[in-house]
């Protein structure tokens, strides 16, 4: 007892517990789908669930499908978003706060309402859910995500960069190709990060927006687990773990953090 | 065990992380009362020095013993010091008067005390009426005139004091450097005060500790350490000074700029290299005459306020640094008279770089942790220990590190009237010590390079 | 004109992202079972969402859904809070490992999070249910309360802890008199993001909740919509959500607007 309370005494062995949770929440389950993905029915070791995922065209075909939703998605949210958050930040076109929190309140509601609120507005508009629909859908739920991270970037963006490059000489378009845009990468990278990483995993969406017409990814795992069939389901949560982790290479995660720690509220 | 008459007394205290230490074989004793300072540059290791006092960290090994009971390991809350730190560390979330009597409500001191006392306290650093203040509305100084009080309110025998003006302007330093000093002399208990501001320590205190790279250096009052510093970096840390190679030809006579000088200083054998060090208010200056003892040209003049402060040049390549009442203008011709007292001579601490080194192979050595190619060592053994020797004025310093066999920073800088001294901390931690007539900054990183001519090895056997 | 033009902009986007949501606010004061049929204005389904009877297990659920949202936000403020003291006075190689365990849960897509949970409670051979959901909840919004706290203690002078001590309090009374206050906004925002977290998740729930009947309001949602017609009292409910989430993020900006005013006035 008296050793124990001596261990806490030091106050970095507080974050202990916090690492034992972690282990068993996060870390264990994670090797579990690894286990999973490599086991048959019965415990065996095998590669049939990945065979069997890249023979059978149906989840393939969904797979490359929802990479390409994903895309077009993440493409959409970046070309409606950048110029967005570019205005939002720049204080000569946008004054108030008060927008900017207007276009992170979305973000606050639940996915399943505001899915729900697009096939109304389709509903209302007496146009048909499918393909188009799923896209408006993605763009209309994820572009928050891009907008924040972007305009969190530019808004700590110093400022002087902008009149040094000006003082330099540069006009207008010169100043945002070479100033600006380099230095809202960042913002972007982890713009894309949370509207691409989202996309290609989420599974009810879809399914409300296309009246089940078209199955994503996300879809197929989550029929898979619900059947019964954990190792398949496994295997191809794997497949898309490996493809996250892909994407999160690509982008800087430490740029992320940058953009994280600021703080949603 | 006879009664001691010294409040503190820290024996052998060492703090190493690994191989590093921060502090090694420190010893300090303070009587009762007495005003001392730790005076060094920022990471020669007084603060945690202070820490350990204060109980925040723990010394790897040595033992602190305050009024004569061992408190090498009482955790800080039970031990008889109080802090005022640097950075105030007032609690924001608590006013003035809840942040004074703080440590007077952990110990269930009754409630009309605490006011009596907390008023009083506030009296004494000039902060009457302030009690129900927001700390954070306050201006530096105020804050840390409450750190004060809160620290003195609980009538602590020893009180630490981390460099508690630094954050201040230079008029609010002064100011509170006077109403310290008649707070130590009212309240009568011994002040630990650390600074990295010389003028600060020669001000404030009884005795001054110098210390660097975790050693002390020299400990006396204001008066010796300025005029008797032990060695050029005293010297220099201390006041201004021309710190300058030279030798001692035989007892009363020291050899530097090509010259020798009359002295008072005995004992260093004969033909022994020194640092000679002189203050720039002990120089005369006059215009050229035959019966100066050298001769210079003016190279700088810069009024001070007080004084003028000029640079002069003598005909063989050394600048002098001059505090003088009167002004000569650049480019006039003078001469120079220094008194045989004025005149200080120190031991040199190192006339060479030594390393210990292992062999790779007969041509390649380790040192700093990085291999240097060397002279031929006939039949050396691999990982063979040997010393290896290097010239101050050997090793090159190169503006891009990877130009170099090993990368280091630039930490302490001595100008000797004609080449820097530098300090050169490699990666690996050690030190390594230049003579180099190129000018660098503190902190610079540079690359190390040394010719395989000038490695010197000596085998143990 | 720039101007103009930008703000135009920002309009149009605006409408695209709030035309749904005000079109079942608008649709929430009229009775027909179908979206897009006005039938007259009318209360009656906010009426009847709150008389329960008929819509007993959209009542239920809402209830299932606070319950574990309270339970998990505060479970995750208490060990976020612990865990974020921890890290901070963590140095080197340990605390770039609890950081990046810290991220694991942030960077994992939800589905992944609610599968491997899933697959973790089935070896366990743990029957699903509340204390399941709970966990998962905890185990996915304790990252992010972790990052609440942790600036609060960054902004923090280091050195108030040391002088607690010194001024005689144990190391248990420091940290209630002088850090837990420090980190009290940091731990208050945590709780309110934890529990909004928690509300909205639907992916996580959906693979921890079990098959015993337990619904939140995701689920009951999603149960809902699957089968083709919606709930006509989704839509006040939605509406009510939305005027909520609208509320508590306007107190909070405003909370936040006055610290950060208050501060810049102690800067000057």
């Amino acid at each position: 007892m008296k050793a124990l309370m001596r261990f806490f005494m030091r106050r970095q062995n507080w974050s202990l517990p916090y690492f034992i949770f972690m282990l068993i929440f996060v870390v264990l389950p994670l090797v579990l789908i690894f286990i999973y993905a490599f086991q048959d029915a019965d415990g065996n070791f095998t590669f049939d669930n990945f065979s069997k995922f890249i023979s059978s065209p149906e989840a393939a075909n969904t797979f490359v499908y929802s990479i390409g939703i994903a895309i077009i998605t993440t493409v959409l949210c970046i070309l409606l978003g950048y110029p967005a958050a570019y205005i939002l930040s720049n204080r000569e076109l946008c004054r108030s706060r008060v927008m900017v929190v207007l276009f992170i309140l979305p973000m606050w509601i639940n996915i399943l309402v505001r899915t729900l609120a697009t096939v109304a507005l389709f509903d209302f508009m007496r146009l048909p859910l499918g393909e188009g629909a799923l896209i408006f859908g993605m763009v209309y739920n994820f572009l928050p995500f891009m907008i924040y991270p972007i305009y969190n970037t530019m808004q700590k963006m110093d400022h002087s960069y902008i009149e040094a490059a000006q003082d330099l000489g540069a006009n207008p378009l010169k100043v945002f190709t070479k100033v600006m845009l380099p230095l809202s990468m960042p913002g972007v990278m982890s713009g894309v990060m949370m509207v691409f990483m989202p996309t290609i995993s989420t599974f009810a969406i879809a399914e409300l927006l296309t009246m089940n017409n078209i199955k994503l990814f996300g879809t197929t795992i989550q029929e898979n687990i619900n059947n019964g069939m954990w190792n398949y389901g496994a295997a191809l949560s794997l497949i898309m773990l490996v493809i996250i982790f892909a994407s999160e290479l690509f982008s800087d995660s430490d740029e992320e953090r940058a953009t994280n720690e600021g703080g949603i509220i | 065990m006879g009664e001691s008459n010294f409040i503190i007394e820290l024996s052998h205290i060492s703090k190493c992380y690994g191989d590093k230490c921060v502090l090694d074989d420190v010893s300090l004793f303070v009587k009762k009362g007495e005003f001392v300072t730790i005076l060094g540059p920022s990471g020669c290791g007084k603060t945690t020095l202070l820490k350990i006092l204060a109980g925040f960290g723990t010394a790897t090994s040595g033992e602190i013993k305050i009024a004569g009971a061992d408190i090498t390991d009482v955790p800080p809350h039970l031990r008889p010091v109080n802090t005022v730190f640097q950075r105030y560390a007032l609690f924001p979330h608590l006013n003035v008067y809840d942040n004074i009597a703080f440590g007077l409500k952990l110990k269930k001191v009754k409630q009309d005390e605490i006011d009596a006392r907390v008023r009083k306290a506030l009296k004494m650093v000039g902060m009457t009426d302030y009690e129900w203040r927001d700390v954070n509305s306050l201006s530096g100084g105020q804050q840390q005139r409450v750190a004060i009080a809160r620290a003195i309110i609980n009538r602590p025998q020893v009180l630490l004091l981390d460099e508690p003006l630094a954050a201040l302007d230079l008029k609010m330093r002064k100011d509170m450097q006077m109403e310290l000093k008649d707070m130590h002399k009212t309240l009568g208990i011994t002040f630990v005060y650390v600074t990295h501001d010389q003028e600060e320590a020669l001000t404030l205190s009884d005795t001054i500790v110098v210390m660097s790279e975790g050693k002390v250096q020299q400990i006396g009052t204001p008066t010796d350490i300025y005029n008797e510093p032990v060695n050029s970096f005293v010297a220099d840390f201390i006041g201004e000074s021309n710190i300058l190679n030279g030798e001692m030809i035989r007892d009363r006579v020291v050899k530097f700029m090509d010259r020798e000088f009359e002295c008072v200083d005995e004992g260093f054998g004969e033909n022994s290299p020194v640092d000679v060090v002189i203050r720039p208010e002990d120089v005369y200056i006059m215009a050229r005459t035959d019966s100066g003892m050298f001769d210079g040209v003016v190279q700088s003049c810069i009024f001070k306020g007080v004084h003028y402060e000029m640079t002069v040049l003598t005909p063989n390549g050394y600048e002098i640094m001059i505090q003088d009442y009167n002004a000569f203008e650049v480019g006039q011709e003078v001469s120079m008279i220094v008194k045989p007292s004025d005149i200080h001579v120190m031991r040199k601490e190192r006339i060479c770089n030594t390393f210990e080194g292992k062999m790779i192979d007969s041509t390649h050595v380790e040192i700093l942790g990085a291999q240097f190619l060397c002279n031929e060592v006939a039949d050396a053994l691999e990982g063979e220990s040997v010393v290896v020797e290097v010239p101050f004025n050997k090793v090159e310093l190169m503006d891009n590190k990877e130009d170099g066999q090993q990368v280091g920073d630039v930490r302490f800088i001595l100008y000797k009237g004609d080449h820097y001294h530098l300090t050169v901390r490699t990666a690996d931690g050690e030190n390594i010590y230049v003579d180099t007539t190129d000018v660098w900054d503190d902190g610079d990183i540079v690359g190390i390079k040394i010719q395989a001519d000038d490695i010197v090895i000596k085998r143990k056997q | 004109m720039k101007r103009f033009f930008a703000q135009t902009y920002l309009w149009l986007l605006l409408a695209m992202l709030y035309a749904p949501i005000v079109i079942i606010a608008i649709f929430s004061f009229t009775e027909a079972k179908v979206l897009g049929n006005w039938t007259g204005f009318s209360t009656k389904l906010y009426t009847s969402l709150f008389s329960g009877g008929v819509h007993h297990s959209l009542l239920s659920a809402i209830e299932n859904t606070l319950i574990i949202a309270i339970v998990a936000a505060a479970l995750s403020t208490l060990l976020g809070s612990v865990a974020a003291i921890g890290i901070h006075n963590l140095r080197g190689h340990k605390k770039i490992v609890m950081n990046t365990l810290n991220n694991i849960p942030m960077l994992n897509p939800d589905i992944i999070t609610g599968i491997s949970l899933f697959l973790l409670f089935v070896s366990l051979g743990i029957t699903q249910g509340y204390a399941t959901v709970i966990l998962a909840h905890v185990a996915f919004c304790t990252p992010y309360v972790v990052l609440c706290i942790i600036p609060r203690l960054q902004q923090m002078n280091p050195d108030i802890y040391e002088a607690a001590l010194d001024l005689g309090a144990t190391p248990f009374q420091a940290m209630r008199k002088v850090i837990i206050p420090e980190i009290k906004p940091g731990m208050i925002s945590g709780f309110i993001l934890a529990f909004t977290l928690s509300i909205d998740d639907f992916a996580v729930t959906i693979f921890t909740i079990g098959t015993g009947g337990l619904e939140t309001l995701s689920t009951y949602i999603y149960a809902d919509a699957r089968k083709g017609g919606l709930t006509p009292e989704l839509r006040p409910l939605s509406t009510i959500i939305f005027a909520t989430v609208l509320l508590l993020l306007i107190i909070i900006n405003v909370r936040s607007q006055r610290a950060a005013k208050k501060k810049e006035a102690l800067v000057k």
